[in-house]
């Protein structure tokens, strides 16, 4: 049995080296998924059209775990000199490195989580290792249909060296005013992109670079996102609309199910094991989110469960004394361990130690249930780590993703 | 010769697996008698110079593994056994609105159950006494796993049933008091019953800590004695709360030093827009360059009398130091009483952005206007904090140019030499706070 996951490749600022043996035949593996999640909304024709924007910009998707790059602009590739293989399927981490503020990844990171719009400079760093300031402009996209985030948008601009001595600097005379003069050109003639930019502006002298704290946009180039940005928005939203699946730059207020947040979605997704939450607030306690584990386990899909109430999983051989041992867990709020008979998709049966927990959120109430499941015939993982310890191990990741996440600020929701 | 005694056990579910004789004192703590023969699982990290996130993260173990699997996971199962004092997940916490987003619980009951302090507060050094509760008194049921160094190459990463390995163990223990879900202590050496206070080494191991478990919401704080620490023996806490705290947010400012990057490439600036005045060290060509860094500015501080708290944050990359003068304050009196009635003593988290009330009323009320009085009483006066910044600049190394502005193309000026003598703080002695 085998789970098809995908790696966090990228987890650190790695950003010379080129991704490993192990994670390119991930990532070959993984590529279909990254590949899909544009088609899948936008259809076939996207990239195309994505191509003809002019820019650097990344596409990335939170839906899958690790949130990677699922498209990469020819402008950003020229600008950072990796190749698209490279870059689809890692992080956007990859590009930061030892001089980027580290306050400035915390705000991307926030942003990221409350899934708002950010416009900040940031150093980044090309592949071979030289630092360039870019002004850097995410923002998100929702589907219509359930108010998630579809994809995030990084449209990066960089932004040249500017100093009073600009004129006296290696660059000579002649380039300081050249910098003046093509400036506008770059503005009034949208064909040069970035390109231009990179190759006119690029820094020459890139010790100094790590020492500057930091570095203003100027207007020109807040225009230039924010153009960008638009032009890809219009696209994304243009081509959505040939699937069904809308998208639009703002959350649309449904009624109905509140969907998870994309962040804890992302902080689930990195959770390599079977397990589901339901939600027991909601009638017949249906299930919210299954991992790609246990899909594999089960041999549903994700649209066939989600919504479902947990007990398909349980057939004519299942103990009745070992459910009516886990609802009254669940009536009083405990956590219970137990071991039944359950049944995949196919009709084939195996023995499934289970272990149910509540999962309280930041108001100190139960939220979820997560039910984690070991197939008692998967081969121990070698490291001495009884089952128990291995299904432990997904609450703890759970109950914090849970707790951490639902923090908010603002008024208590009046009782209704 | 120790003679071996049957004595009772306070919480501990522990059972050894073949039970045979007992062993050591009988009751499985951390002590010399019971420690050493113990089968705690060990992590054992690799010492590289410049760690990824989880040294060990490779074919053998998957990333979060010390994170999730290892710390959470543990920590769960000892919540099932019931060796929590509460479950801290039923306190309700939230986010204060404002600019700084301030983080406040609700927990009435961890003050009645936590352990008082049972040392006088005025003296940043104190001698370790053995009569007085230590970690070597804890049962081995409240530690999760051993933390140390691999010995070679070869050494496996994890090992669930370690044998004695190194003479001084370190130990991730819970906090059964906690603060958040997933608290910890890391006790290092435990064996060698070291009193509160950082040295190089064991600083460091903090910092591996942070890099292992490779999160920025996982950091680890540092209480010195008179800062609330509540009890005498090396210890660092840590926890897990994925939203950004308050001073990881604030903005900072570069301390320019003659030598622009130190030797160590390890940079120190300062926090601005945030109550408590404090250092922010970051960078380093390796992490014991940060860590020695940050050891050495605590040792002139302990040294000195100088209570302080210390934040590690960003998965090890940015350590925050806040020197702080609140102890001094309550016992001369100069504390509002409306401030000293919340009983919130400003400790690392408190003063991270991170606050536990004890009244509901309190914790309804609770405002950033608040948080940011109470912060400020803890914080140095800008004069005194200039001051002790520069004398932990020339205990570390670093040296500050000549006043006002430098200019790009003059010569930078001669290093100034501080020819004051270092002296301690007028602290009224003998003051004793029974917390």
């Amino acid at each position: 049995m085998v789970a098809l996951t995908i790696p966090s490749i990228g987890r650190r600022a790695e950003n010379t080296s080129p991704p490993s043996a192990v994670a390119e035949v991930m990532a070959g593996c993984s590529r279909r998924l990254i590949d899909q999640s544009l088609t899948a909304r936008y259809s076939d024709w996207i990239a195309e059209a994505l191509d003809e924007i002019q820019g650097c910009f990344l596409i990335t998707d939170p839906g899958v775990a690790g949130h990677p790059i699922v498209f990469a602009s020819h402008g950003f590739l020229a600008m950072s000199g990796y190749s698209r293989e490279e870059v689809l399927g890692r992080n956007g981490r990859m590009f930061q490195g030892p001089a980027t503020n580290r306050r400035s990844v915390l705000e991307i990171r926030e942003a990221i989580r409350e899934e708002r719009t950010l416009q900040i400079s940031l150093l980044n760093y090309r592949k071979d290792g030289t630092p360039h300031w870019i002004l850097f402009h995410l923002f998100p996209v929702f589907g219509v249909d359930d108010g998630r985030v579809a994809h995030f948008v990084a449209v990066q601009v960089p932004i040249p060296r500017r100093s009073r001595s600009l004129s006296e600097a290696r660059c000579g005379g002649a380039r300081g005013r050249l910098f003046g003069a093509c400036r506008n050109e770059v503005r009034s003639d949208c064909d040069l992109g970035c390109n231009l930019a990179a190759d006119l502006f690029v820094d020459v002298d890139n010790r100094g670079l790590e020492a500057e704290e930091s570095r203003e946009a100027s207007e020109q180039e807040k225009e230039r996102a924010s153009d960008a940005a638009n032009s890809i928005l219009s696209a994304l939203t243009q081509y959505s609309k040939l699937t069904g699946r809308v998208v639009s730059s703002q959350r649309s207020r449904l009624a109905g199910i509140s969907p998870l947040s994309s962040s804890l979605i992302l902080s689930l997704g990195r959770i390599k094991q079977s397990f589901v939450l339901t939600d027991p607030q909601l009638p017949d306690m249906p299930i919210v989110y299954a991992s790609d584990e246990f899909l594999s386990l089960t041999g549903y899909s994700r649209h066939e469960i989600l919504g479902h109430n947990y007990e398909f999983l349980n057939g004519p051989d299942t103990e009745v004394e070992v459910l009516h041992q886990i609802r009254q867990s669940i009536q009083v709020e405990c956590a219970c361990t137990v071991r039944l008979l359950n049944y995949r998709k196919d009709g084939s049966l195996f023995w499934n130690l289970l272990h149910v927990s509540p999962v309280r959120n930041a108001s100190g109430k139960v939220a979820f249930y997560v039910n984690v499941q070991i197939d008692e015939n998967t081969k121990s993982d070698g490291l001495g780590l009884s089952p128990h310890m291995r299904q432990l191990g997904v609450v703890g990741a759970v109950k914090v993703a849970v707790r951490s996440l639902s923090l908010c600020a603002g008024p208590s929701r009046p009782s209704s | 010769m120790l003679s071996i005694k049957r004595v009772p056990t306070v919480l501990s579910n522990y059972q050894e697996e073949n039970a045979g004789e007992p062993l050591g004192c009988g009751r499985s703590c951390l002590g010399k008698c019971c420690l050493p023969a113990s089968k705690l699982p060990v992590y054992a990290f690799k010492n590289d110079p410049r760690p990824k996130a989880s040294s060990v993260a490779t074919d053998e173990l998957p990333p979060d593994f010390f994170l999730n699997t290892l710390l959470l996971g543990q920590w769960e199962d000892r919540m099932n056994r019931g060796l929590f004092r509460y479950d801290v997940t039923a306190c309700e916490t939230k986010v204060i609105p404002g600019d700084h987003g301030f983080i406040a619980q609700l927990n009435e009951g961890r003050h009645l159950k936590k352990r008082p302090t049972e040392f006088r507060v005025d003296r940043v050094l104190q001698a370790f006494d053995p009569a007085k509760f230590n970690f070597t008194k804890v049962g081995q049921e409240e530690v999760l796993f051993r933390f140390e160094a691999a010995g070679g190459d070869e050494a496996h990463p994890f090992e669930s049933d370690g044998n004695e390995g190194t003479k001084s163990p370190s130990v991730v223990a819970i906090n059964v008091s906690p603060i958040e879900y997933g608290h910890v202590l890391l006790i290092p050496r435990v064996l060698d019953s070291l009193p509160q206070r950082i040295d190089q080494e064991s600083f460091l191991l903090a910092l591996r800590m942070a890099s292992e478990a490779g999160s920025p919401y996982f950091r680890l704080g540092y209480n010195s004695l008179g800062a609330f620490a509540t009890i005498n023996h090396l210890h660092f806490q840590a926890y897990y709360l994925s939203v950004p705290f308050p001073v990881e947010k604030a903005p900072t400012a570069k301390i320019p030093t003659n030598q622009g990057r130190s030797k160590s490439g390890v940079t120190v600036s300062r926090l601005l827009n945030y109550p408590v005045r404090g250092l922010v060290y970051e960078g380093g060509k390796h992490l014991k360059d940060l860590a020695d860094m940050v050891a050495n500015s605590c040792v002139w501080l302990q040294s000195n009398n100088i209570p302080f708290n210390v934040l590690i944050s960003d998965s090890g990359r940015r350590v925050f130091l806040f020197p702080q003068c609140y102890a001094e304050k309550q016992a001369l009196g100069e504390v509002g009483q409306e401030l000293l009635d919340t009983q919130v003593n400003p400790a690392v988290w408190e003063i991270s952005g991170h606050m536990v009330l004890k009244r509901k009323k309190d914790y309804e009320e609770a405002s950033e206007d608040y948080a940011w009085r109470l912060l400020a009483e803890v914080s140095l006066s800008e004069e005194r904090f200039h001051e002790v910044k520069t004398y932990i600049f020339e205990a570390i190394g670093l040296v500050e140019p000549e006043e006002e502005t430098i200019h790009e193309d003059e010569e930078k000026g001669t290093p100034s030499n501080s020819s004051d003598p270092m002296h301690a703080p007028q602290f009224p002695e003998g003051c004793l706070i029974l917390q």
